[in-house]
């Protein structure tokens, strides 16, 4: 018996005090799981502005980035499911995140990285765009699903394997370690312009997507469907996709891959909301920013060693996740 | 309404399907598209509701259907495809309200004439016992009945339905002709809706369709009330068939026993 799915608003609403929550703690969290509180406090007591800048520039960048990291992948990944009307489609599978790492490694590869904060996530933003026109030439103007999937795949492939040419050709060890660890996913160390600075191509991705919404649901019934309903198949397509690759791409600049959210958060909010496609949107994004962040709280609960890196935690969580999610479905299949 | 074609001619791929149509239709019509697989009913269909290219021209009141802005289109024309279905597992309810899609405002929930829209769908299609339903653990029949209620709920003025019987039980085909009957019945002032339904069964077609259209080999073979259209001689030309016929109205009946090559 499958149970009413619920209100998505009340969904909605309770994620995002969930993600309110997470966001404080995410800022006055430390390692090992020490509260920041009374830190800050004796900090601000010896100097005022030091506390500032700790706060502002090492604890808010990294809850922001959080935030809005997570929240791109499972809105992404909910529209991404919608438009091409498979549960396993996921923001990586069009190619912008594997441009947008292509680009990132290649500021690495050339030692630019030292040069400023901001060489990487330019990189990263450049390789997206590049990936996303590649797409565009190689779907043609009136794209198929099917195409996009296949030349997206072959995008991903190509980068991919560029990248592993940066590291197989990296100049020195260093580098190369430097590559594979910022390719793993991390928000630490990083800085509110970088926040700044993808923070415009997130918003508008966030638009484009949300802007396919009733045509998603639309959707569900064929593409024919959908155009019979007023929903040009062209524009639809351009909307989601563009949309997916700036926001997608934005975030893999400034914090390298983070696997899985994008696929499994869509998933666990169809079992809440239902599966109609619109539905999803919202509460789609406001749990991937929540799973970041409750990821991005455990990382820094081991108190010595190297700090596990975010990317590698939310795949550990998220795969056998998605097995108990598969084998649930199943059982609930007549 | 006035719904013109002329000269119309699609292509699926290499191959060259419809070859020149031209029919004019006004008013409250039910038409029936008949012929053998094959003979472009579903291309001509899809090339009216502006799916597919096409040359020739499809006007309705005048304007020409290519060129329409989309959501005044699926304002205008609604149209059920062959054999569709849902990807996601929609409750019932949901999926017909998508049919209102072409005319809510942009961020605004649906009206009440909306929901009564909806409503009145669901009523005709007989599917309002099974509402809160996920639509892919219904049956083929009961599906094809919501889906149909999706294609009623747009309330347009050309209704354009693939096959919207071919699965359902003898019950629910006659109540399907029913509804879509009355769709295409005109108002007090003589006005109303026109429906364009691809069938192959000749029984329901006779029975129910104002006029018939049979279509061979991508042109016009004959067009025209039931009687005139489905004669000894058309059934053995296009169809390849012999059949025997008896009944008045609507309990006229057109039953295949034979092939004739």
């Amino acid at each position: 018996m499958r149970t009413r799915p619920l209100n998505a608003w009340l969904v909605s609403a309770t994620l995002a005090l969930l993600v309110a929550l997470l966001f404080a703690l995410s800022v006055y969290l430390g390692r090992g799981g020490e509260l920041l509180a009374d830190k800050f406090r004796t900090m601000s007591e010896i100097d005022r502005d030091l506390a500032w800048l700790v706060l502002t520039e090492v604890r808010l960048p990294r809850a922001a980035l959080g935030l809005l990291v997570g929240a791109t992948l499972g809105l992404t990944g909910a529209g991404l499911q919608g438009l091409l009307r498979n549960p396993l489609a996921e923001p990586g599978l069009i190619g912008a995140s594997g441009g947008a790492a292509l680009g990132a490694v290649l500021v690495f590869y050339f030692g630019a990285a030292v040069g400023s904060v901001m060489f990487v996530p330019l990189g990263g933003i450049a390789g997206a765009l590049a990936a996303l026109a590649t797409l565009y030439l190689l779907a043609g103007r009136n794209p198929s699903i099917v195409t996009i999937i296949l030349a997206g795949v072959a995008i991903s492939a190509f980068t991919g394997a560029l990248t592993s040419l940066a590291l197989n050709l990296s100049p020195s060890p260093y580098a190369a370690l430097e590559i594979v660890f910022w390719m793993l996913g991390s928000l630490t160390d990083r800085s509110m312009a970088q926040v700044w600075f993808v923070l415009p191509f997130m918003f508008a991705g966030w638009l484009l997507v949300a802007s396919t919404a009733r045509a998603l649901d639309a959707l569900s019934l064929g593409e024919d469907t959908a155009a019979t309903l007023g929903f040009s198949r062209r524009s639809v397509t351009l909307r989601a996709i563009a949309g997916t690759g700036l926001a997608v791409g934005a975030a893999v600049s400034v914090t390298g891959v983070i696997g899985f959210v994008g696929l499994v958060v869509p998933h666990l909010m169809r079992s809440l909301v239902g599966p109609r496609p619109a539905s999803l949107l919202l509460p789609s994004a406001l749990a991937g920013a929540a799973l970041v962040l409750a990821a991005d709280l455990l990382v820094r609960v081991p108190v010595n060693g190297p700090e596990p890196k975010l990317g590698v935690v939310t795949a550990l969580i998220g795969a056998p996740f998605f097995l108990w999610l598969i084998l649930k479905t199943r059982k609930e299949a007549p | 309404m006035r719904l013109t074609i002329e000269n119309l001619h699609a292509s699926l791929g290499q191959t060259h399907v419809v070859r020149g149509v031209s029919l004019e239709a006004s008013g409250a019509q039910f038409i029936g598209l008949i012929g053998p697989n094959g003979v472009g009913k579903t291309t001509l269909v899809r090339a009216a509701a502006a799916l597919i290219p096409f040359t020739g021209s499809v006007t309705l009141d005048g304007a020409s259907v290519s060129s329409m802005e989309p959501r005044a289109r699926a304002r205008a024309i609604a149209y059920l495809a062959q054999g569709a279905g849902s990807h996601w597992p929609l409750e019932v309810s949901r999926l017909v309200a998508l049919g209102r899609l072409p005319h809510l405002a942009p961020f605004r929930a649906p009206a009440p004439a909306d929901e009564a829209a909806i409503a009145r769908a669901m009523s005709l299609a007989d599917v309002e016992s099974f509402r809160g339903r996920d639509v892919l653990t219904l049956s083929g029949g009961e599906r094809a009945r919501v889906l149909l209620a999706r294609a009623l709920a747009v309330e347009a003025p050309l209704l354009l339905v693939d096959e919207p019987v071919a699965s359902l039980d003898p019950y629910h085909q006659i109540r399907i002709m029913e509804v879509l009957r009355a769709y295409a019945a005109p108002n007090e002032k003589g006005e109303g809706r026109m429906v364009v339904a691809v069938l192959h069964d000749l029984s329901l077609a006779a029975r129910y369709c104002d006029r018939l259209i049979l279509l061979d080999g991508g042109t016009v073979k004959a067009d025209g009330r039931p009687d005139e259209v489905l004669t000894p001689a058309n059934l053995e030309e296009t169809y390849r068939i012999r059949a025997v016929t008896g009944g008045e109205g609507r309990e006229a009946y057109i039953l295949p026993v034979a092939r004739t090559d």
